[in-house]
């Protein structure tokens, strides 16, 4: 392979759920520093793919690697230690806390802060607490609700909710930012200032995986695109490549005809 | 909120009340120049350990031993403290708490009579210790299954502890444990029948309708810990009780408090945020043992300084945890106040012990229809009811908002 080095090796995966294969032998990478998407229609399996990556669920054969290290039967807050952040597709943040507690959760990712740290208020509490909440309220402002940390995320309008889970995720200081559809549900103004977003992230320093269903927003903002039908990946390369692709159009035939084509 | 019923949203309204008048209390209170606070504070710790002296009316329990009360009062408050971490923080449903009391009750008697005759202040720290450890091996198994599988072994368990005892002859079997050491007097020693000892004596007050006068026939020694007044266990647990809410309050102000938090809220989504949940649950189930190991010693070292099976029985866990969940599960001074009221109310209105137990079960179900928070649910539940109340006044019955 030429070109910046793997971060992230999706092996020749396979996953089952009783009778039914939701990835088939599926092979992809991520290298450092690109935004790649991962496509397909409902239900080909791009938010498993996301599950396995993340240790929820284990692929019945197949091994992911992240950073050369295999992920198979680490702790899933191992593998977020390693480096890999995800959002959910189905918001899912802490409700009853603040916008601000929720990043914090995420910053305390490598926190080395301990009972008796916190109980006796020693130095290294006082040191990571302050370091925390800057680089919290860092991150709430490069997602553009800082002036919401107060809040409940319960409290958050939709679209600010989307944007505190990405928040959440890098937080915990990720090499790999792996988000699930974060547009979902956005009118098209709200898509672009989003591609936006993920965009500076990128420029931050994070990699990242993109799940999204609008097309003509995927190739607008991805370096590479891998597309899955059915759990198998059926096509992978940059934009315009996939775009021409016959079986994506086929894929998508039906489905988001014009963006496809 | 699945099941927004009327009754539900009206008494959010009433809660929302009764959360504000604390909040605005709360609110001034810090809104003080530190010298008023601390005077503030300081007045407070004066009342609430004179309280046993000032006897005030109606307060005052007439056919009991007021100071007695006011001792398991504080002990039931320490115990809804300690089940609330478990609780309220974790979220971890723990219907055996008497199971950790009692091991803490049972450590303190064994080494401080039974078997051994330490002082009390040596034994405290291992019937902690002790018991932190019962918390751990119960919980390791157990916290690693998600849902009411913790609900069922800890409702076991606090019963195998309790048959446990009554068959095991080293534990005094169904006779108990009697001698218990006193904690320590400290001053004069006890000289029966007349002097105290201690380092010296308190007058306590006398009602005659609001007209308080000195009653200088009862007087309490201080630091004296003897069988005839119950008023200096309570000042030793009642510090007891300030010194873990002052741990509590650290802990939950801290990365620990944030990840018990987020593990309740929604353990796998902690976990892919790096939380390492089931640490943070056993934490959570060890200090809480700890917490009622803490409480039972002192209970088996009180005034009587004896102990039975029948100290411990299981509606006794079904108390504690109906003291959080009345005070409103996850805040500190809910849980006191929960704490307080099952202890107290029983006492004061000894003319109704008879039913106390059916009177006590119509007041959880009212109150589970009208206020699921609990009296004084944490400041946040009663943020989001508000912002809910808010949004459903705009929406007016249109479909509620659930986001996926
Ligand atoms: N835990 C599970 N048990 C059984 N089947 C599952 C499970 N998780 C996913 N599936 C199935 O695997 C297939 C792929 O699902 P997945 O959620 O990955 O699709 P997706 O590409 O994310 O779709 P969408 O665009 O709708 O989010 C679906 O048929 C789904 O029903
Ligand atoms: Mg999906």
């Amino acid at each position: 392979m030429t070109g910046p080095k793997a971060l992230l090796e999706v092996d020749n995966v396979t996953i089952r759920f009783g009778g039914l294969t939701a990835l088939d032998s599926v092979t992809f990478d991520i290298r450092e520093g690109e935004i790649l998407g991962l496509i397909g229609p409902n239900g080909a399996g791009k938010t498993t793919c996301f599950n396995v990556m993340t240790g929820v669920y284990q692929a019945t054969s197949g091994q992911v690697r992240f950073d050369g290290k295999v992920l198979t039967r680490l702790k899933r807050h191992k593998i977020t230690k390693l480096g890999i952040a995800r959002t959910f597709q189905n918001i899912r943040l802490f409700k009853s806390m603040t916008v601000l507690e929720n990043v914090m959760v995420g910053a305390d990712a490598h926190s080395k802060v301990g009972f008796f740290d916190a109980l006796f208020r020693l130095p290294r509490h006082r040191r990571t607490e302050a370091a925390s909440t800057a680089r919290a309220k860092e991150i709430l402002e490069i997602v553009g609700i800082r002036a919401r940390h107060d809040e409940l995320a319960s409290n958050l309008s939709y679209g600010d909710q989307r944007r505190l889970e990405i928040a959440r995720a890098m937080a915990t200081g990720p090499k790999l930012l792996c988000l699930d559809e974060p547009a979902a549900g956005f009118n098209p103004a709200e898509k672009l200032r989003l591609m936006e977003l993920i965009r500076r992230v990128r420029d931050e320093g994070y990699t990242v995986l993109l799940i999204e269903h609008d097309m003509r927003l995927v190739m607008g903002v991805t370096d590479r695109i891998v597309v899955l039908e059915f759990g198998r990946k059926i096509a992978e390369g940059v934009p315009s490549e996939i775009r021409d692709n016959p079986a994506v159009i086929a894929a998508y035939l039906g489905v988001d005809e014009e963006d496809a084509s | 909120m699945s099941t927004t019923t009327t009754p539900t949203s009206a008494g959010g309204t009433s809660l929302v009340t009764l959360g504000k008048r604390w909040d605005v209390i709360v609110e001034r209170y810090n809104s003080q120049p530190t010298i008023i606070k601390a005077l503030g504070l300081a007045a407070a710790l004066v009342f609430v350990y004179a309280l046993p002296l000032i006897r005030p009316p109606f307060f005052t329990t007439d056919q009991i031993d007021f100071g007695g009360v006011m001792f398991s009062v504080a002990a039931f408050a320490l115990v809804a403290v300690g089940l609330n971490v478990v609780i309220g923080y974790a979220g971890l449903l723990d219907l055996g708490y008497v199971g950790f009391y009692c091991v803490g009750a049972y450590t303190t008697g064994v080494l401080t009579s039974y078997h051994w005759s330490w002082p009390f202040f040596l034994a405290l720290p291992v019937a902690i210790a002790v018991t932190m450890v019962t918390g751990v091996l119960l919980g390791a198994p157990t916290l690693r299954v998600r849902g009411d599988y913790l609900a069922i072994v800890t409702l076991g368990f606090g019963e195998i502890i309790r048959i446990c005892v009554k068959n095991i002859e080293w534990l005094g079997a169904s006779a108990g444990i009697k001698d218990i050491a006193h904690p320590n007097t400290i001053g004069a020693a006890p000289q029966p029948p007349f002097d105290k000892g201690g380092l010296f004596e308190v007058p306590r007050l006398e009602w005659d309708g609001l007209i308080p006068s000195l009653d200088t026939q009862h007087k309490t020694a201080v630091l004296a810990f003897g069988a005839a007044d119950a008023i200096p266990y309570y000042w030793l647990i009642l510090t007891a009780l300030i010194l873990v809410l002052i741990g509590d309050r650290l802990v939950k102000a801290s990365r620990v408090g944030r990840a018990w938090e987020a593990t309740r809220e929604d353990e796998d989504a902690a976990e892919l945020m790096g939380v390492p949940t089931f640490k943070y649950k056993l934490m959570a189930f060890a200090l809480g043992a700890a917490i009622g190991g803490l409480s039972g010693s002192f209970y088996a070292s009180g005034q009587s300084g004896y102990i039975s099976p029948d100290s411990f029985p299981l509606l006794l866990s079904m108390l504690f945890v109906a003291a959080v969940i009345v005070g409103g599960s996850g805040n500190r001074w809910g849980a006191i106040a929960g704490g307080a009221l099952v202890a107290y109310l029983p006492e004061r209105f000894r003319d109704f012990a008879d039913y106390r137990l059916l009177i006590f079960g119509l007041a959880l179900t009212v109150l589970a229809v009208w206020r699921p928070e609990g009296l004084l649910p944490p400041r946040r539940t009663r943020r989001a009811k508000a912002a809910e109340a808010e949004i459903d006044a705009l929406e007016e019955g249109e479909l509620e908002g659930g986001l996926a």
